[in-house]
């Protein structure tokens, strides 16, 4: 329905990139996978449990055919960090996708951008098609497309917080300003939130908590597939220009009783 | 020779290599990937990178996330 999304060398059918994070199960994500139409869903990467070596991964629930995976160097907060645990990610995925974090704050998770920005430039250097989480802030944004990053990805609200796009007007000017695309990651609480990205005309939208912690996850799942594909239609369609009064869609002559 | 690996400190025999590590620790080597002191060792490497006295050794996985 919405013409494809292009990051780097990848192209992928659908604008929405979900989280494999916080599900009541797992069965229930692969469910909501799939409901949610998505090509690409993030994992993220730790050290193993040398008390339950043999136990599975996150990759025993992901079917590769159906879906690229985004590793994410989600804890990191040193560029130093985020490099060692990408180039980790791409040895154990084969891929050079990742989705770079660097922490700042560990309440509000808002990214160091000064390390974001380190880390972006040495993967870069090193061949990764980086997609940087990073603060709604269009300068922020630039740095990272000058670094070399296949995508800009600010947030909409912190981490996990469902508070939706907290500023509409940023995000509209990275998207005036970006020639990489843009992708809202974090904040989107539920449809609405995603749609009204994509209407700003944001390229896609990744989600984890607005989907896995919605009463009914597969539901939720589609309803965001339904938002991100419609918010995405109204942006390609452009929207009417608002007015302060009233403008009547009916005939405004030939009223019953009116004076010829 | 003392390692750390994952955070913990390990006693290891003269010349343990990844692989044996490995196998020691029941780790299976499919859906994993091991660093040495901050570089990534390949899986094909892994029989023939012997480990040194003082090596941090990172064991990862790919986990939920978002």
């Amino acid at each position: 329905m919405n013409g494809p999304l292009r990051v780097g060398n990848y192209e992928f059918g659908s604008r929405l990139i979900v989280g494999t994070g916080k599900y009541p199960s797992l069965e229930i994500m692969q469910q909501a996978h799939q409901a949610s139409g998505t090509g690409m869903v993030t994992v993220a990467i730790r050290r193993i449990n040398l008390d339950d070596p043999t136990g599975k991964t996150m990759l025993d629930y992901i079917d590769r055919s159906r879906y690229t995976i985004l590793p994410n160097t989600a804890g990191c907060t040193t560029a130093k960090e985020a490099v060692l645990t990408a180039q980790l990610a791409r040895e154990l995925l084969e891929t050079d996708l990742i989705k770079l974090e660097v922490i700042g704050d560990a309440q509000t998770l808002y990214p160091d951008t000064a390390e974001t920005i380190v880390a972006a430039r040495e993967l870069v250097r090193d061949g990764f098609t980086v997609l940087p989480y990073i603060v709604d802030d269009p300068t922020a944004c630039k740095r990272l497309e000058d670094a070399g990053c296949a995508a800009v990805m600010p947030l909409g609200a912190p981490i996990g917080s469902g508070l939706g796009i907290c500023n509409r007007y940023s995000i509209s000017i990275i998207v005036e300003h970006a020639s990489v695309p843009v992708i809202v990651d974090a904040g989107v609480g539920t449809a609405s939130d995603a749609a009204i990205a994509m209407e700003l005309g944001v390229d896609a939208v990744l989600m984890n908590t607005g989907i896995a912690a919605a009463g009914d996850p597969v539901k939720m799942a589609r309803a965001m597939r339904l938002a991100v594909e419609s918010g995405r239609l109204a942006f390609e369609a452009g929207r009417m220009a608002k007015k302060l009064y009233a403008n009547a869609s009916s005939p405004v002559t030939d009223l019953i009783g009116s004076a010829k | 020779m003392k390692a750390t690996v994952n955070g913990e400190q390990r006693i290891l025999d003269l010349g343990t290599t990844v692989g044996r590590l490995l196998a020691e620790l029941g780790v299976r080597d499919a859906g994993i990937a091991v660093a040495v002191n901050d570089r990534i060792v390949r899986k094909a490497a892994f029989d023939e990178h012997a480990l040194q006295d003082g090596d941090a050794v990172e064991i990862i996985r790919a986990v939920a996330g978002g």
